[in-house]
């Protein structure tokens, strides 16, 4: 293995961790704000080391400028959704507006 | 791709299968059933049908699932009991038979295809005719076009249906404001589609250009620009439109009806849905072009709903 490829690797398994820790903080937080927390902010990472791994893996700029952009739109969505889920979850517990 | 990957991928698969149909919520089958059409998608992306992974995850998971949680939340609203009562053995033993009969069929249907058939290169002599290269869209929209093309009226037919059973003083209205209630979450997804809608249309128009020669097309893009109208309705930067506005009925129809004009016009060379030599590939890129936009309305509009009158207009959504 080239030390671009251990890079690679090494990437994907941190990333790989992240999501794993914030799929446990989905399952193990007792609430939603908590769990919400654990998703937005370990994933996001996650999302981001998967996506340097295989921007480095496919090695091309072009492919790279693509990967950006659906990183992009990845953690936009996240971030919109998230507000979302946290204000109805918000509503749900607390009655008053 | 490696056979641990393929394994893991068919589990995850028939796992999210069976909890999607097992769940005792019924939020949560659909929650489910979203999962399922992803996961397909990547196994249909592994098996290299790239066409295939973009219209199951655009259309079997993304707008068959927002189309099931608005009809679920809608349900829930009116008071419906949304989930069902338990089956009787007789009724579940029915069921089982008739899947599985369905699902030997279909093998004996998919392996009776020989390996060694040749329909592959049979398309690969042809394409250099129509001066396209994605042989899927070939086959789309030259070799077998009267099937798509039927498939455009099926889906014109189904919005038709949808309105039909619109309450008589709700017709020709909008349908129910998919805008959500809560005004802080209307605000940030309000700003969110601002931007994503424009983002969609370049990428439902990139999707249709690039089904020519790549992965791609009209049903693809369309569906991208479905989700773009859909969320741009739920943040309320967009109303959805009266049933009887006409540049809504031009758009819904103006794919189908260029799809059977070129194609009757084909009948003056000789053959229904043939295109003239040296135009084909301007004819297809049409066609798509004509096609992405009425399947985008038309998607955007069913999952909207029938018409309702207008003090109703404020319920729904959420």
């Amino acid at each position: 293995m080239t030390g671009l490829e251990y890079a690679i690797a090494g990437l994907l398994f941190m990333g790989v961790f992240f999501y794993a820790a914030g799929s446990l903080g989905l399952l193990r937080f007792p609430d939603s704000a908590s769990r919400l927390h654990a998703l937005t902010k370990a994933d996001n990472v996650g999302l981001g080391l998967v996506a340097l791994a295989v921007a480095l893996h496919w090695g091309s700029v072009a492919v790279a400028a693509k990967i950006a952009i659906v990183w992009l739109f990845a953690i936009f969505t996240a971030g919109a959704t998230a507000q979302v889920l946290g204000q109805s979850s918000k509503d749900e517990t607390d009655p008053r507006p | 791709m490696s056979l641990v990957f393929d394994l893991v991928l068919c589990l995850m698969i028939l796992g999210t299968a069976a909890a999607s149909l097992l769940m005792r919520s019924a939020l949560g089958g659909i929650v489910f059933f979203i999962a399922f059409g992803n996961l397909l998608g990547i196994a249909w992306l592994s098996l290299g049908a790239v066409n295939v992974a973009l219209a199951e995850i655009a259309i079997g998971a993304g707008v068959t699932g927002i189309l099931l949680i608005l009809a679920h939340a809608r349900l829930s609203a009116m008071g419906d009991p949304v989930e069902c009562e338990p089956t009787s053995p007789w009724m579940r033993a029915a069921v089982a038979v008739i899947c599985g009969g369905l699902i030997v069929l279909l093998s004996v249907a998919v392996l009776s295809i020989s390996p060694t058939d040749r329909m592959g290169a049979q398309i690969a002599t042809l394409m250099p005719a129509l001066g396209i290269e994605n042989p899927v869209t070939g086959v789309l929209l030259a070799f077998r076009a009267y099937d798509t093309l039927l498939e455009t009226f099926v889906l014109l037919g189904a919005l038709v249906a949808v309105w039909a059973i619109a309450p008589p003083r709700g017709w020709p209205q909008r349908p129910a404001s998919l805008a959500i209630a809560t005004p802080v979450s209307l605000t940030v997804i309000g700003t969110f589609s601002r931007v994503l809608l424009p983002a969609s249309l370049v990428m439902a128009a990139y999707l249709v250009w690039t089904g020519s020669d790549l992965p791609g097309g009209a049903f693809q893009g369309g569906t991208v620009l479905a989700g773009g109208i859909l969320v741009a309705a739920l943040g309320g930067a967009i109303a959805l439109p009266r049933a009887d506005d006409m540049r809504l009925r031009s758009v819904l129809v103006l794919g189908p009806a260029m799809f059977l004009g070129i194609g009757l016009g084909g009948i003056a060379l000789g053959r229904f849905l043939s295109y003239p030599v040296g135009l084909e590939k301007a004819l297809i890129v049409a066609i798509e072009y004509a096609l992405a936009l009425s399947i985008g309305a038309t998607l955007a509009l069913l999952v909207a709903g029938k018409p309702v009158p207008p003090a109703a207009v404020q319920e729904g959504g959420d």
